[in-house]
């Protein structure tokens, strides 16, 4: 199909890292997360459960901000049961990330007088430490992509030591440019594939330290009915505006 | 039958410079904002505060009350950043006790067992414990030997809470979705301060929710305050939603220093009656 854009692909390939997942809690921050998880739902992982992004668990698949009768209730309290029990994959945002998965949503600078305040580090410790983590970064730069992250908020695997790495699951970082695991030499960040049209040196000139890039791949394209079902989840195309063409 | 029904401006007058407040709610959904709004007017200061933060926060900083937060966020929901709460950690001028939310609650739950800790795995290899002064772990004494952060009890000098309905001996309610930790907030606390939508008779309170949204029993409440709209700007549902067009003007007003002026005149600096009638005159279309 010619009209595949940029933002489908990223779509697909954040539907492709609940691939394994099962019947555990899909909790994507922010609107593309949201998409790539309903499409996986509606494609290849069946048994995910998603909430409303309040306190409910929703029995269908509706559009983005559509509503679907309920499953189940899940208010914040039991969401910290579900991090600490481990039934949950996490898709977070990260101001800053680094060569290990060390990832920042806390702040810029010296913390006592921070040269930018963001949210803090919300869950970001005790989902690390506890389930699957995945990151999804909307315009790959190398100020996100920097040797050393300010305020260590989801943790990396250099820092995974000891019960911070009993269940510790850095899985994948989904960019607008490239797919990227933790497989190189020490979970060093390794380029697992770049997107249709993006050459490697583009990602390596936009990542700050050094990135393994020994086998590289490309981003495989939706099938149509991925498609289909990306303009029924995303009628309004908020992944466009996430990711321009 | 004690009747704990008391005036916003009596809250007030029991809490003291240098308290530990916990302020109950999540992000910018039920906060006891004619509350928070009365400590801006009052002349507390000093106060550590204990929320998952919204624009109690943000409020409460823009007027040089805090000076010290437990937090583990600080968002508006719909604005991801609250604008006064960046001013004020930029500038430096609140100490911080920055942990995972989930820390948050272990320290609220341990502090409402009289426990000194609760381990947890949260925090562990992160920046947490870099910036937490005398934050420690503790081994387990059992075969796993594991190392967790022992996270301290939250204890609360006072706790204030906003619900759906109360009666005046402070049985409450929440009618929405989710009770947030409103229940932990008032355990973990001295003085506990419940504001309401409305004070109705106990039989009323009990026929306006199933049993399992029965979240607070009067022996956790010594005072309860009858505040309509009371959670406004922040979300109260099914009683109201978050009045995002006054969020937006209450961001957009911390950008620039005559604007917040006029902000904090035309909404603050009169009592919860001058509030509500001014956000009800259109000034925020």
């Amino acid at each position: 199909m010619n009209d595949i854009t940029r933002a489908d692909v990223c779509a697909v390939a954040i539907a492709d890292l609940f691939l394994t997942d099962g019947e555990i809690l899909a909790s994507p921050m922010g609107t593309m997360p949201m998409i790539g998880a309903r499409l996986a739902r509606l494609t290849t992982s069946p048994d995910l459960l998603i909430s409303d992004g309040e306190a409910f668990l929703l029995a269908e698949t509706p559009a983005i901000g559509a509503s679907s009768p309920i499953e189940g209730w899940l208010p914040y309290r039991k969401v910290f049961d579900v991090v600490a029990n481990g039934t949950r994959h996490v898709i977070m945002g990260a101001n800053q990330i680094d060569r290990y998965g060390n990832q920042n949503i806390s702040c810029f600078g010296p913390h006592d007088k921070p040269t930018r305040q963001m949210f803090g580090v919300r869950g970001g410790p005790g989902n690390t430490a506890n389930h699957r983590t995945s990151y999804w970064v909307p315009k790959h730069s190398a100020r996100v992509f920097v040797d050393a992250v300010d305020m260590v908020s989801g943790v990396g695997y250099d820092r995974a030591v000891g019960s911070a790495g009993k269940f510790h699951d850095v899985h994948r970082v989904v960019t607008n440019l490239a797919v990227l695991d933790f497989g190189g030499t020490d979970h060093a960040m390794r380029l697992v594939s770049v997107h249709p049209g993006v050459e490697v040196d583009e990602v390596v000139e936009n990542t700050s330290f050094e990135l393994d890039t020994s086998n590289v791949g490309i981003t495989r394209l939706p099938t149509d009915e991925e498609l289909r079902l990306l303009d029924v989840i995303d009628p309004k195309g908020f992944r466009g505006k996430e990711v321009p063409s | 039958m004690s009747d704990k029904r008391i005036s916003i401006d009596d809250v007030v007058d029991q809490l003291s410079d240098g308290m530990t407040i916990g302020i109950g709610g999540w992000g910018s959904r039920r906060k006891p904002m004619a509350l928070v709004r009365a400590i801006l007017r009052s002349s507390l200061t000093d106060l550590t505060l204990v929320s998952f933060g919204g624009p109690d926060v943000g409020l409460l900083c823009s007027a040089g009350k805090v000076s010290e937060l437990v937090f583990g966020f600080v968002s508006l929901d719909s604005v991801p950043y609250d604008p006064w709460f960046a001013r004020v950690r930029t500038e430096g001028a609140i100490k911080t006790r920055e942990v995972d939310e989930g820390m948050v609650v272990a320290g609220l739950r341990a502090a409402a067992q009289r426990l000194p800790f609760l381990p947890i795995r949260a925090g562990l290899g992160s920046d947490v414990p870099t910036y937490y002064d005398g934050l420690k772990t503790v081994v387990s004494p059992y075969a796993d030997g594991e190392e967790l952060i022992a996270m301290p009890a939250l204890k609360l000098d006072a706790a204030l809470v906003h619900l759906n309905r109360a009666d005046a001996r402070g049985n409450a309610i929440y009618t929405g979705p989710d009770p947030y930790f409103d229940d932990l907030f008032c355990l973990a606390a001295t003085k506990r301060f419940v504001s309401c939508e409305q004070i109705v008779e106990t039989a009323d309170l009990v026929a306006a929710a199933p049993p399992q949204a029965m979240l607070l029993n009067r022996m956790m409440v010594d005072g309860v305050i009858e505040t309509p709209n009371g959670a406004h700007f922040t979300s109260c549902v099914p009683d109201y939603n978050r009045d995002e067009a006054f969020q937006k003007e209450y961001a957009t007003a911390v950008g620039d220093v005559d604007a917040w002026a006029a902000f904090a005149a035309r909404y603050l600096e009169g009592d919860e009656a001058s509030y509500q009638a001014a956000i009800k005159t259109g000034a925020t279309a």
